[in-house]
């Protein structure tokens, strides 16, 4: 084991204590805000350590596109964290989050056309497509919830015959997922139809669902985009993606029962209430 | 690589973590809590930078671009709700 790659595994080491103390610091009234606090250095360590990673030894060309496209993602969403107004956040939650849910299947997608993810088994694989989906899925979902909750979607816009039209799209998910797995290549169409049909689905699922339940389907979105992470930490083998993805798919299903207990509604209720009904649950 | 009974253990306890963590919260801590592990996902960022690093050929190189682009306003956007929403819950306990 080389100097670096001793560095980079120890800090991600690091970065996933600091993760789970800042959660839980997070749980209580009196260290919440420090709890953030911690969590934030783990993510700075994490990000800086990375540069240095092994499987990183690009050119002067990729290190510059890594800071040019930290620099616009990074900025652009700190600009709009600061300047949204307070009864905004929800929506912006929502975005932040379907963004992760994007990146995890864009790391899917690139490790499915570099055929890397068909290199290390089929467990592997799976655990590649499987999060390509549930990425996919939270991405366009969260994109939804945002456009709902600031007033871009205020008609919701049904299909006839919806619940068979997303069954359909169901199959054909499932049905691609299984030929790219059984494939020792995945054509790279194939990947593309399956992303897209996630798209879709994702869109599909979350425009019934009127705006007083967007919170727990928020928090669900939030969970897979966790779940997804975690996915995607196992195909590139970074524990510290697999650790504090899979700590926030945890926390985040158990939060999304809690929130919708509270509303004293289920969650199978809030996502499929919606479907086939003209007068369902609307913002 | 992390496979097998390893990767299964990992995944395990990292779940039965995030369980514990939640357990007992006030509910008026669910909301920044929901924020703080949208924050924490946006590790995320680590992983996209390593695929853009070694994507190979035009369209690899731009969905790794995008996905960092993405990843990295996951991270640095939930840190910034985050910290407003918790600054918020401060001052009106006081």
């Amino acid at each position: 084991m080389s100097f670096w790659e001793f560095t980079v595994d120890a800090s991600y080491f690091i970065a996933a204590v600091l993760f789970i103390v800042g959660l839980k610091r997070m749980g209580s009234p009196k260290t919440a805000k420090a709890g953030i606090k911690w969590a934030g250095i783990g993510m700075v360590l994490a990000t800086v350590v990375t540069l240095w990673h092994p499987d990183l030894d690009a050119g002067f060309f990729r290190y510059l596109l890594i800071f040019l496209a930290i620099g616009i993602g990074g900025g652009g969403a700190w600009y709009t964290a600061k300047k949204v107004q307070m009864t905004g956040m929800p929506q912006m939650v929502a975005l932040y989050n379907g963004m992760g849910g994007g990146a995890a299947a864009a790391i899917a997608l690139v490790e499915l056309y570099s055929h890397s993810a068909f290199m290390h088994g089929t467990t592997v694989l799976i655990l590649a497509v499987v999060g390509a989906l549930i990425g996919g899925v939270s991405f366009s979902g969260s994109l939804i919830a945002w456009a709902k909750l600031e007033g871009k979607m205020s008609k919701t816009i049904r299909l006839p015959a919806q619940h068979l039209i997303n069954a359909g799209i169901a199959l054909l998910i499932v049905l691609l997922g299984i030929v790219i797995i059984a494939s020792s290549d995945g054509a790279p169409v194939l990947v593309t139809l399956f992303f897209i049909a996630s798209l879709v689905f994702g869109v599909f699922l979350t425009n019934p669902i009127g705006g007083a339940d967007m919170p727990v389907v928020i928090s669900l979105y939030n969970a897979l985009t966790g779940l997804a992470v975690a996915f995607e930490g196992f195909v590139l083998g970074n524990p510290a993606m697999i650790i504090a993805g899979t700590v926030v798919g945890a926390a985040g299903s158990l939060l999304t029962l809690l929130m919708a207990k509270a509303m004293n509604r289920s969650v199978s209720n809030v996502l499929f209430a919606g479907f086939g009904v003209d007068d369902g649950a609307q913002g | 690589m992390i496979t097998g009974f390893v990767a299964l253990y990992i995944f395990m306890l990292a779940a039965f973590t995030g369980y514990e963590i939640i357990g007992r919260v006030p509910a008026i801590l669910h909301t920044p809590l929901m924020s703080g592990s949208n924050f924490v996902h946006g590790i995320v960022l680590v992983g996209a930078m390593v695929a853009l690093g070694h994507g190979e050929g035009f369209w690899e190189t731009l969905i790794g671009f995008i996905g960092v682009i993405l990843a990295a306003g996951n991270a640095v956007g939930g840190y910034v709700v985050t910290e407003r929403m918790l600054e918020m819950f401060k001052s009106s306990k006081d």
